[in-house]
C-alpha cells in the first residue's frame, strides 16, 4: 500500500458513503425539497467515481448534464406542483413497504452474489487514462456514429414532446360538438399559478 | 503480488455500491407517493447502471472504453426523459390537481 492507493481508498469510501447515505435521504426524507437536493449531491458523488474510474469526461458530463439540467428541472418541477396536500391514508401501505423492501433486498443479494461468485478476467487490459477523451471521440466519430446522431435526433424530439405536453392550450370551442367551452375553465387556465392556499 | 491494474479497490466494490443505488431506486420507485420522488427515484436507478458500466469499462476494457461511451448514451437518454416525465407531470398535476400517485388511477379496473 503506498499513499496513491491510500488516498484512493479514502475517497472511494468517503464517496460511496456519501452515495448511499444521499440515496437513502432521497428515497426516504419526508420534504421532497431536501430530496431534489440531496439528488444533485448523490450526482456529485457519482461523478466522484467517475474520476477515481479514469474517466474524466464522463464525470464532467455527469455534472453538467445530471447536476445542471437534470436536478433543476427536478428542482423547478418541485415548485411548480409543491402544494401543500394532505395524502389520504391507504390500508395496507406498512405491509406494501415491508413486502416491496424484501424484493429489493433479494434483488440486492441476488446483485451481489453475481459480483462475487462470476470469475472477472481480471485482471483485464491496463486502463488508457488520460487518453480516454480521446478514445471516446473516435468511438463516437466512427463506430458509434449512428447512436451519436439518433441521440441528436432522440434530444430533438424530446425537446419538442416536452414543450408540446406542458404548454396550455384551452380551445374556444369543442372541437367534436362545437359548442363552447365552459368560461370558468378558460380563466382558471389563464391564471394557472395562483394558488387558494399559500405553498410549503 | 504484482498489480496490472493501477487501482487497489476491486471490481466487485464498484459493483456493491451499484447494486446498493439500484435497489434503493426500486424501493423508491414502488413506495413513493409524490410524482417527482418517482422519476428520481428513476435517476437513482440509471445512475446505479452507470457506474456498472463505467467500473467493467475501466476494470475489463481498459483500452476500448466501450463502457464509457455506453454511459454517455445513457446520460442522454437520463435527461431525454427527465424533460419528457417532468412536462408529463406538469400536464397531470394541471388535469387531476394532485400529485398523489395512488390517485392516478383513471385507467385500472
Amino acid at each position: 500500500m503506498n499513499i496513491a492507493s491510500i488516498t484512493q481508498l479514502i475517497c472511494f469510501v468517503a464517496l460511496s458513503a456519501t452515495l448511499v447515505l444521499g440515496a437513502l435521504g432521497v428515497v426516504l426524507l419526508p420534504n421532497i425539497v431536501y430530496s431534489a437536493f440531496l439528488l444533485g449531491g448523490v450526482f456529485l458523488s457519482v461523478a466522484g467515481l467517475y474520476l477515481l474510474l479514469n474517466a474524466s469526461f464522463v464525470a464532467a458530463a455527469q455534472v453538467l448534464v445530471y447536476v445542471g439540467a437534470v436536478n433543476v428541472l427536478i428542482l423547478f418541477a418541485i415548485m411548480l406542483v409543491n402544494k401543500k396536500e394532505n395524502l389520504a391514508a391507504i390500508p395496507g401501505l406498512g405491509l406494501r413497504r415491508l413486502l416491496s423492501g424484501a424484493v429489493c433486498g433479494g434483488l440486492f443479494l441476488l446483485l451481489i452474489r453475481v459480483a462475487f461468485t462470476t470469475p472477472w478476467a481480471l485482471p483485464g487490459p491496463e486502463a488508457v487514462g488520460e487518453e480516454a477523451t480521446i478514445r471516446i471521440g473516435e468511438h463516437l466519430f466512427s463506430d458509434y456514429l449512428l447512436p451519436f446522431e439518433l441521440a441528436s435526433v432522440l434530444l430533438l424530439m424530446s425537446m419538442i414532446g416536452a414543450i408540446v405536453l406542458a404548454r396550455r392550450d384551452v380551445l374556444s370551442s369543442d372541437v367534436i360538438t362545437g359548442e363552447l367551452v365552459d368560461q370558468g375553465l378558460i380563466e382558471k387556465e389563464r391564471t394557472p399559478l395562483l394558488l387558494e392556499n399559500s405553498p410549503r | 503480488m504484482e498489480l496490472t491494474i493501477p487501482s487497489t479497490i476491486p471490481l466487485q466494490a464498484y459493483l456493491a455500491l451499484a447494486a446498493v443505488l439500484f435497489c434503493t431506486g426500486v424501493w423508491g420507485l414502488i413506495n413513493s407517493r409524490n410524482a417527482v420522488r418517482v422519476l428520481m427515484s428513476i435517476e437513482l436507478m440509471l445512475n446505479g447502471v452507470n457506474i456498472n458500466l463505467m467500473a467493467f469499462s475501466n476494470y475489463l476494457d481498459g483500452q476500448l472504453i466501450r463502457g464509457q461511451v455506453f454511459a454517455i448514451f445513457v446520460i442522454t437518454v437520463a435527461a431525454a426523459e427527465a424533460a419528457v416525465g417532468l412536462a408529463i407531470l406538469l400536464s397531470l398535476y394541471r388535469n387531476r390537481e394532485t400529485v398523489d400517485m395512488e390517485r392516478f388511477n383513471l385507467l385500472r379496473w
